[in-house]
């Protein structure tokens, strides 16, 4: 159905003598949650970093809407705006409140109005339910309205397709539903999303697409149901027979 | 004491030189120490072998030397400022090499993480330094800035090398009036007392004030 909004085309980066990923496509259409999955050291945190270019690729192409991604400057700054993205440790500007956190980029980078940005803003705080601590400092909050608000901080910027780096992986049991309702809800709006996760349940129910990766490869990419049900490959069979056994 | 109490219209004033230069060094030093700081973090290279040439010149060269070939060099070459001027210029690009070098520690203080997601807000470089890094740098290294301060209220002495009317060179020309060395020059020294001291008490007091939580 739809069109395509991100194309990784044979993408290979490595880190030193490390190679790190091999070969890698990847189709994010316009609407879509892809979950990708796969062991501690596969790959998957490196490919989320490559597709706003935190991490530059060593061969291949990254397409976001059509456009390849530029090297560093304006252009790419430019890409970046469009391209939401949520850390394992949130990375909530600490010297700034959680509503300054949220109105940094609308004001310094789409220069929206202050006061317009301030009002977008606390409506993003109200919808993650944390507008009452609009006027803390990040580390008054758990990690789990820090998270929240990490989200809300990039929904601002209204971006075409919000990356989340295992957006769950530093949070308490408690603290991950949290995240994983107001993704759950982003997702059902029909946000398009690429989601770094060792969160079966959340890739079982709001994922379009699985994508498996394995010693920098994507070995597999299927629908959610396939994928847990049926898996092709050996190498998810023997992942999902570890993570799935408790 | 009775010397220096005699004279303490001399001394006064000779502090307020010496604060003056202080101050107006500082305030320079600050700019232009955060400006070479940030090209010595940033993305292209000729401005980060600018910022290093300037910090490894200027600091590895004794204030004395700088003090006078900047007055004397100048004025051979036809360009004359007053020595008070010449020894604002001379102090700032002094202690920016040292603001710059503390400043940039204070970059690398903060977590990466805070400039990643900045950048990926869509901030350019710039932004991201002035906006998320610098802020957060600056708390972290007020007592170190702090440190930088009180040396260049003692370095500012040097000033008299070139004849400022400072407070080191007030206690010079009372000694050569009076041949009493050390009474003179221990009024300098606790006049000096006078300013670093509560300098370094504000600088404590300032720490815990602009301090962030993590």
């Amino acid at each position: 159905m739809g069109e395509p909004l991100v194309v990784a085309t044979q993408v290979n980066k490595w880190f030193g003598p490390l190679h790190v990923l091999k070969d890698v496509d990847l189709t994010v259409e316009k609407g879509e949650v892809v979950v990708v999955l796969g062991p501690s050291g596969s790959g998957k945190s490196t490919l989320c970093r490559t597709l706003n270019r935190l991490e530059p690729i060593d061969s291949g192409t990254i397409e976001i809407d059509g456009v390849a991604l530029p090297d560093e400057g304006k252009a790419l700054a430019k890409l970046r705006s469009d391209v939401g993205m949520v850390f394992q440790s949130f990375n909530l500007f600490a010297h700034k409140t959680v509503l300054q956190n949220v109105t940094l980029g609308p004001v310094k980078v789409r220069k929206v109005a202050r006061q317009e940005a301030r009002e977008r803003g606390m409506k993003l705080l109200e919808r993650v339910g944390i507008a009452d601590k609009a006027d803390r400092y990040p580390a008054e909050l758990s990690g789990g309205q820090q998270q929240r608000a990490a989200i809300a901080r990039a929904l601002a910027m209204n971006p075409k397709v919000m990356l989340f780096d295992e957006p769950t992986s530093a949070l308490d049991p408690e603290m991950i539903k949290e995240v994983l309702d107001v993704m759950l809800e982003l997702a059902a709006e029909g946000t398009t999303m690429i989601v770094v996760s060792h969160e079966m349940g959340f890739a079982r129910s709001a994922a379009r697409k699985v994508a498996f990766m394995d010693e920098g490869r994507i070995v597999e990419v299927a629908s959610p149901d396939r994928f847990f049900e049926d898996p092709q490959s050996a190498r998810a069979r023997d992942f999902l027979a570890k993570v799935l056994a408790h | 004491m009775r010397l220096v109490l005699d004279n303490a219209d001399l001394y006064l004033a000779g502090m307020a030189t010496t604060v003056a230069l202080t101050l107006l060094s500082f305030s320079a030093a600050l700019v232009i120490g955060t400006v070479v700081a940030a090209f010595r973090v940033s993305p292209v290279p000729p401005l980060r072998t600018a910022g290093t040439l300037w910090v490894e010149t200027v600091r590895n060269t004794p204030l004395t030397v700088l003090m006078v070939l900047f007055f004397f060099g100048f004025t051979k070459l036809g360009i004359q400022y007053s020595a008070f001027t010449s020894a604002v210029i001379v102090l700032s690009a002094y202690t920016s090499t040292f603001v710059a070098e503390t400043v940039r520690s204070g970059i690398n203080s903060v977590a990466k993480g805070q400039a990643e997601a900045a950048r990926s807000l869509g901030l350019t470089f710039p932004q991201v330094l002035v906006r998320v890094i610098l802020p957060q740098a600056f708390r972290t290294v007020v007592a170190p800035l702090g440190s930088v301060f009180i040396a260049l209220i003692k370095n500012s002495s040097i000033a008299s090398v070139i004849s400022v009317v400072d407070l080191t060179e007030v206690a010079d020309r009372l000694n050569n009036d009076t041949a009493r060395p050390v009474a003179v020059f221990l009024g300098a020294g606790m006049a000096y007392l006078l300013l670093t001291l509560p300098s370094g008490f504000l600088v404590g007091v300032l720490e815990r004030r602009v301090a962030i939580k993590r």
